[in-house]
């Protein structure tokens, strides 16, 4: 299996062959149009937005509107205003759980998330219940991982605001039915917000579709820029919210006493936005629909299904979650006695990058009763020698651990 | 599966029998009727935890005694770190203490220092700076005990 696309056309990657990058899931490689995309717009259009009187700042203005405009059709969202730019998905939570949710959740009301969140969508509705006397309930997962519907509807009740919860899990891989999950919310008269960190680089994402109030990503798993991504919400929704920041761009007037806010996104984009990052993600969505996101879900399946075939047969090796055909993106394992750490280090040494840890996810860590995994997570430049040195390096692991049969 | 092509070599010289074995047969296990000091000290970004018990008497580092969870670098550094400081002074405990701290920082000198004992087995680590925070986190719970100790 060859790679989906060359590595020539990731400079990190061209210049360093050796490299086996299996850590995707917490950041992707860049491909050289989206280093290309962020020079040209410094060298050519830049200046600060919104206020400039001169043609410099037109023209970043508008690299800033087309990038919104360009990113929403990527997204699915026909309403441009309705996508936020932010840092990426961990603050666009937050910025739900902070503007919406001090709005909405009051002492003896409910927040549902579940137990597979990454910390940026469990921490801040538990500090939010915290915050507002409000009852964190966390619905539990089947035995394969996936989010277990039956318990999720026996939680949802008169006191329910909101329900939170993942499109791709970033342990298990596992695939949440969003659809299905937004409208048990609905029903119940509580707003849904996804994390779809691990779904947008991966899979095709039609927010609209979904029908959730707030669905997050973050630029940089998706092979934009670090420090950009999107909240895309309801306009209702967005427009009932009070600001979350405040200062330049998002007043409309600010009197001695008191301030009038902006309109949509303006309103929830307090300060000078990160112009080069959307630019970079816009870039970066391009580039993804010219290899096309169905291509891209076809090769992961051919990688996952292949690792998972490998890594099963190893002796001592665990993995964690359902089958390969149910899964987007990631695996995660332990093998025999081995730390995920000690196993990381000595992959290290054959430049085999994987992850090890709790992945932010320490609920979830200890629902599995692991304190640590090992994760491999494969994206389009990835081929099948990657996983060959993956194998190779648990071999290595095995030996030194001394666990033969080599 | 194919073959491994070996381990390269400071691996080999640190996944070593001896930190295997201190790994799975960690010494001094456990918990202290009576400590004069209780630490837990986590590493936030890798969820390693060590939880160190010491009993002082008289100027002297009595018993240690530790629970913990974690990495072999980290839990071998616990194990022999009992078995190295305990029953002396306190005096000659710091300055182990900071002769270990130098070796994991690089320093070839503390890497031949036979006061360390077992604890030498733990020099390759300087070379993996990823993993400085496992050697050193059992070390950082003493920090904490003789401090608080005062």
């Amino acid at each position: 299996m060859t790679p989906l696309v060359g590595r020539e056309a990731f400079p990190l990657l061209a210049a360093h062959p050796e490299l086996v990058y299996l850590d995707s899931a917490a950041t992707a490689q860049k491909p050289r149009a989206v280093l290309d995309a962020i020079r040209e717009f410094y060298e050519h259009d830049y200046a600060n937005p919104h206020r400039g009187a001169y043609a410099l700042s037109v023209r970043a203005t508008d690299r800033y509107q087309d990038a919104r405009e360009r990113v929403a059709r990527f997204f699915g969202v026909a309403d441009p205003d309705t996508l936020i730019f932010t840092r990426g998905t961990t603050e666009s939570l937050n910025l739900v759980a902070l503007a919406w949710g001090r709005a909405a959740v009051g002492a003896g009301d409910e927040i549902v998330v579940t137990a597979a969140e990454h910390h940026a969508n469990f921490v801040p509705w538990q500090q939010l219940a915290l915050e507002r006397g409000a009852r964190l309930r966390v619905c539990e997962l089947t035995a394969d991982g996936h989010i277990d519907l039956d318990h999720l509807q026996s939680l949802l009740g008169a006191r329910t605001r909101v329900v939170a919860f993942h499109h791709v899990s970033n342990v298990l891989g596992t695939i949440a039915p969003v659809r299905e999950i937004a409208a048990m919310a609905r029903a119940a008269g509580a707003v849904s917000v996804c994390d779809g960190a691990q779904a947008a680089p991966h899979l095709r994402v039609d927010v609209d579709a979904l029908e959730v109030d707030f669905y997050a990503a973050s630029g940089h798993k998706m092979c934009g820029p670090m420090g950009i991504g999107v909240l895309v919400g309801r306009r209702a929704v967005l427009e009932a919210m009070p600001p979350w920041l405040t200062g330049g761009d998002m007043i409309e007037f600010v009197h001695d006493e008191h301030s009038t806010w902006n309109v949509l996104p303006h309103r929830l984009e307090a300060g000078t936005p990160n112009v080069a990052g959307a630019v970079g993600l816009a870039a970066a969505v391009d580039f993804l629909e010219s290899v096309d996101m169905d291509a891209v879900r076809a090769h992961e399946r051919g990688l996952l299904r292949a690792a998972y075939e490998r890594l099963a047969a190893i002796e001592g090796v665990r993995i964690h979650g359902p089958g390969a055909d149910e899964r987007s993106g990631v695996l995660s394992f332990g093998v025999a006695d081995i730390h995920p750490h000690d196993l990381a280090t000595i992959l290290d040494a054959r430049h085999v990058c994987i992850r090890a840890g709790h992945h932010c996810a320490q609920p979830l860590m200890r629902r599995l009763g692991e304190p640590a995994t090992a994760r491999a997570s494969f994206y389009l430049y990835n081929d099948a020698s990657d996983i060959d040195a993956l194998v190779a390096g648990i071999a290595t692991a095995r030996e030194l651990f001394g666990h033969a049969g080599v | 599966m194919p073959a491994s092509d070996g381990p390269a070599p400071h691996l080999q010289a640190l996944y070593q029998e001896l930190i295997l074995d201190h790994y799975r047969r960690p010494r001094n296990q456990g918990a202290l009727e009576h400590p004069d000091a209780a630490i837990e000290r986590r590493n936030p970004s890798c969820g390693d935890i060590i939880r160190l018990q010491v009993a002082f008497e008289d100027g002297v580092v009595r018993a240690l005694r530790f629970a913990g969870q974690g990495c072999a670098i980290s839990q071998a550094s616990a194990s022999m770190m009992t078995q190295v400081l305990q029953g002396k002074p306190r005096e000659e405990v710091e300055r182990l203490s900071r002769r270990f701290t130098a070796m994991i920082g690089g320093d070839a000198d503390a890497a031949t220092d036979r006061s360390l004992g077992d604890l030498r087995a733990l020099a390759g680590v300087a070379r993996l700076p990823s993993r400085h925070g496992c050697a050193l986190l059992a070390w950082k719970a003493l920090a904490d005990a003789l401090a608080r100790q005062g």
